[in-house]
């Protein structure tokens, strides 16, 4: 057998360089294949009616004017589908010990509707205008009643609920405690308290959602734009009753998710579940209102902080009671994301005692579940923003201050009082290089000699670390705290007949870049060229069960799947190069791209030369090699990763306007070893940017009747490329010894350490006016009336605010409480 | 159903004839009926950009044009920017400096990049960051979107530059 070009084989060493994507070229032509650009032979499109009411009952649902048009072939409600439609959208926490009140969330509304845009009736029809047209002429007629819009409101007495049955708002209360935080807290030299709002914010992928159901025989395809086709596919099956293998799912092309398609949504199920009623194809695509009003959001916790400390700024105690408003209905992990930021409470700090308390309540808007960072953005936000707030308290530079209360190199892995293990870091080394790149005393100078200018710069630091790698299904499972599910991850690793290798991972990119940093990884243990591997993924027919891409985990467990599934294809490859060789297995080395044997490099085969043996044998091989070069590896890790870093944030505030500018960044982040560093600092850019826009900008608002504001990217403002600066990034590189491949994971860093960065710089801006904290957003007229506030006061120290619902709100600091008073503020 | 129009478009130079209701958009015409799906729909309310393209010279956003309006005019899209099967100096920037990560705002930036270096053939960074405040992206915090369309004018300075 002839091969008339046989695939390069450069060798090892592809893991670390910034090669070029290879997902690229089909991209920049406008080839890609994303959901929407799908059109399939006699496929109907889909406009799914939405309450306008926040709360109410429907009294009837008039489909005729509807169903008259002429190319509608179906007006459709829950009560039609209700065959097709077998089981509610499942909510998979159940912590052990713990009730959530949970629901049943239907993908189309059966007699009530509990939030703004909940799903009433489908029309389905040839041309997408007209189904457009016909939807308005579904009438349904609405009982109003009352809406709870303010999560604090919903737990007060006399509250309307949203769910009677239930006689409460409140859905469940989680707590986790190390240490005695309580105690610590009375001997506490030194409290501050804040109120601190994370508030409402939307994925928003610049691709909306698109979904494509597709019948076929007894079974039928989903395409959808989904970062978890796997997971859908389990889902999907009991939402529809059909057997998994009769259900496949595919994500081409992905547009974006950022948390907002780690989901299965109503729309899915009722895109097959109409086309197996009518026995075509169906297409449904958002437009951007829908997606704001009912793709998932995120954030949303009040958290009431409570750190006490020592008067040389030793932190010993940490409590933070969160309420967390879940929407009027659970996704599938909604009320689980808030708890998800506990592994790193208290983030990188040596704090002795710890106690949180969540508390979730409904309200009648829509669900919230995980946008980047889920859950670990507001766990770091609150302990970034209080150590600057402490350290304002006790006088102490915010730089040193972070220095005191860091966990040491030596001390890893370090076990928190929370029971989780920190597996590496080097939280000095990573502040240490970040503070090469800034000279804080050249920054003070400069911040001094601006300020009599009247101008107003000021610098924020952020020291974060996060826990990636979800998951060990072992401490996230049934048997850990109640996800029913596992998070272990898949690959399979393919080498042809020709010497060129396919792998499938479990996981599903949406341009993180697993096709060319996979191949990476797999080249270095095959002998091949990256551009020789082709990576395949988000097809529930091409490979095993995985559970997809979400939480940073793609590389720390995808990625290491398919090194080990590699390393599985290379032991045997070296079985059958000795063989081939006559020499020992043991002998057989992987060098330069070659196996060879040991202290004989002239003896060697290329892996070319291998697969075609390993196909087509051209000698007897020994009869315990098995033909064919393909190996699996299912790989669930022994712990979290917990990557960290350094940032650094200048701003100049406007005060006049209250317009904040971020003016530049430095990013000092460690995932561990690079892959490729060229895809590092993409996700690092990017990440800094969502977590700028959450700081600054983006909100998602409802007014007093739960209608919701920020229905467009007119009102919902994501940053643009005028609203940052170029970033300036570093790396430091400490290997976790949780797997062999020593990687963090990077996808979320940026976002979780950017938003206390930017607070932290506009608090230290505004130190000279006396304004001590703010909550996020930043928006001008956020900052211009504390500005006036202060003004007002005549400037000079920090206001005294009573503790209650709108401190920190509205601009002026929330005082300290406890043993001392506020603190003098300013001094640095 | 209104009644449909006859028009006349040049796309990426093929000249397509339809009938089209006056309120079909461009980007329907282009995605739907002509088949070009690399021009994509992000927001509906032309703050995204992903739908830009160039009609007659000029970078538009095709989500807030109607099909009637671009008769008898020449369109390109991104799929028209390469020629011969080589990539448009702009396309090999963005490629090179990995300014895209889920690629769906990239045709809109790369038509919006384009337009800008034909008005400003050595753009500094504000420049190219004010040209692209009309187009959204969410992956890459365009530091890297601003690094290629700076790459794409220094590479494109003294060559011709199609479209």
């Amino acid at each position: 057998m002839s091969v008339s070009q046989p695939p390069e084989t450069r060798g090892n060493g592809w893991v670390g360089q910034a090669i070029r994507r290879k997902e690229d070229p089909p991209l920049i032509k406008g080839q890609g294949n994303y959901v929407d650009d799908m059109t399939l032979p006699g496929m109907l499109h889909a406009v799914i009616v939405r309450s306008p009411e926040a709360h109410a009952t429907i009294t009837s649902i008039d489909k005729a004017g509807a169903e008259e048009h002429p190319t509608v072939v179906a007006v459709l409600t829950g009560e039609d589908l209700a065959a097709e439609l077998a089981g509610p959208i499942p909510m998979v926490w159940a912590p052990p010990g713990v009730e959530i009140k949970t629901p049943e969330h239907w993908p189309l509304a059966r007699g009530e509707v509990k939030h703004v845009g909940q799903a009433v009736a489908v029309v389905v029809g040839t041309d997408r205008y007209a189904v457009a047209d016909a939807a308005e002429e579904v009438i349904v007629e609405y009982e109003s009643l009352p809406a709870v819009v303010d999560p604090e409101r919903a737990l007060e007495d006399g509250s309307p609920f949203v769910w009677d049955d239930f006689c409460t708002n409140q859905t469940h209360e989680w707590a986790i405690a190390g240490g005695d935080a309580e105690g610590a807290l009375r001997d506490a030299e030194v409290v501050v308290e804040r109120r601190i709002v994370n508030h409402r914010t939307a994925g928003a992928p610049i691709e909306p959602r698109s979904s494509i159901g597709d019948p076929r025989g007894d079974g039928a395809t989903l395409y959808s734009s989904t970062q978890i086709p796997h997971i859908a596919r389990f889902v999907l099956s009991g939402m529809l009753g059909m057997a998994e293998d009769k259900i496949r799912v595919v994500a081409p092309d992905v547009g974006g998710g950022f948390g907002a398609k780690l989901q299965v949504y109503g729309e899915e199920a009722l895109v097959l579940a109409v086309a197996r009623r009518l026995g075509r194809p169906v297409k449904w695509t958002e437009t951007r209102s829908e997606h704001m009003t009912t793709s998932h959001h995120g954030r949303d916790q009040i958290a009431h902080v409570t750190l006490g400390a020592d008067r040389e700024g030793k932190i010993t105690a940490w409590k933070v009671r969160h309420v967390c408003d879940l929407g009027a209905y659970f996704q599938i992990l909604t009320p689980f994301i808030p708890e998800l930021g506990f592994p790193v409470a208290g983030g990188c700090y040596a704090i002795p005692n710890i106690k949180l308390e969540f508390v979730g309540v409904f309200t009648n808007k829509f669900a919230t579940d995980a946008v980047r960072g889920a859950g670990r953005p507001e766990q770091t936000h609150m302990v970034e923003v209080m150590m600057d707030q402490l350290a304002a308290e006790v006088g102490i530079d915010p730089v040193e201050l972070r220095r005191r209360n860091f966990i040491a190199k030596e001390q890893f892995p370090y076990e928190t009082p929370l029971g989780i293990v920190y597996d590496s870091g080097d939280y000095h080394g990573s502040l240490d290089k970040l503070l090469e790149h800034v000279d804080m005393d050249a920054f003070r100078r400069e911040q001094a000699e601006l300020r009599e200018r009247g101008v107003y710069r000021g610098i924020g630091l952020s020291t974060y670390v996060e826990v990636c790698g979800l998951a060990p299904s072992r401490a996230v499972g049934p048997q850990g705290v109640g996800l029913q599910a596992a998070f272990w991850e898949s690959a399979v690793v393919r080498v042809h007949p020709a010497g060129s290798a396919t792998v499938y991972t479990g996981t599903s990119p949406h341009g993180q870049g697993h096709d060319t940093g996979f191949a990476q990884i797999a080249a270095d243990r095959l002998g091949l060229d990256p551009a020789n591997v082709e990576v395949l993924h988000g097809d529930t027919d091409q490979g095993p069960m995985g559970w997809g891409t979400y939480g940073s985990r793609s590389l720390a467990v995808g990625g290491e799947s398919v090194g080990r599934a590699a390393l599985k294809v290379q032991e045997k490859a070296k079985r059958i190069c000795a063989a081939m060789l006559e020499a020992a297995p043991e002998d057989i080395e992987l060098a330069d791209g070659k196996f060879q044997v040991r202290g004989s490099p002239d003896k060697a085969m290329t892996m070319v030369e291998i697969a075609g043996a390993a196909h087509i044998p051209p000698q007897e091989l020994p009869t315990d090699i098995e033909p064919g070069l393909e190996e699996t590896s299912f790989y669930d890790p022994e712990n979290f990763v917990f990557p960290f870093g350094a940032h650094a944030c200048v701003v100049d505030v406007d005060a006049e306007t209250g317009k904040v500018e971020v003016v530049r960044w430095v990013a000092v982040d460690d995932c561990g070893p690079a892959i490729n560093p060229m895809l590092i600092d993409g996700q690092v850019h990017g990440g800094v940017t969502h977590g700028i826009g959450q700081a600054l900008y983006e909100q998602i608002v409802y007014d007093d009747e739960g209608q919701l504001v920020t229905g467009s990217f007119v009102d919902y403002a994501l940053p643009t490329a005028s609203e940052v600066p170029m970033f300036e990034t570093d790396r430091t590189e400490t290997p976790s010894p949780v797997n062999q491949l020593g990687v963090k994971g990077v996808g979320e860093a940026g976002t979780i350490a950017a938003s206390p960065a930017v607070v932290n710089a506009v608090t230290d801006a505004l130190k000279p006016l006396g304004i001590a904290y703010m909550n996020m957003p930043l928006t001008p007229m956020r900052v211009w009336q504390a500005i006036e506030e202060a003004r007002g006061r005549g400037g000079g120290g920090p206001a005294r605010t009573e503790q209650g619902r709108d401190v920190g709100e509205h601009g002026t600091g929330a005082a300290g409480s406890g043993p001392t008073s506020p603190g003098e503020g300013g001094a640095l | 159903m209104s009644e449909r129009v006859p028009i006349r478009v040049v796309v990426n130079g093929e000249l397509h004839e339809s009938e089209v209701e006056p309120r079909r958009l461009l980007v329907h015409l282009l995605r739907d009926d002509i088949g070009l799906t690399g021009t994509h729909v992000g927001c509906d309310t032309s703050n995204c950009g992903a739908c830009t393209i160039h009609l007659d010279g000029e970078a538009v956003k095709s989500c807030t044009v109607l099909a009637v309006q671009a008769d008898g005019a020449e369109v390109t899209t991104v799929e028209g920017l390469a020629r011969n099967g080589q990539l448009h100096p702009m396309q090999e920037a963005f490629w090179e400096h990995h300014g895209l990560q889920c690629g769906y705002c990239t045709p809109g930036m790369i038509m919006a990049g384009v337009d800008l270096l034909k008005r400003n053939s050595d753009p500094s960074e504000e420049d190219v960051r004010h040209a692209l405040e009309g187009n959204l992206c969410r992956c890459t915090g365009y530091h890297n979107i601003v690094k290629a369309i700076q790459s794409a004018a220094h590479a494109g300075q003294g060559a011709e530059v199609p479209a």
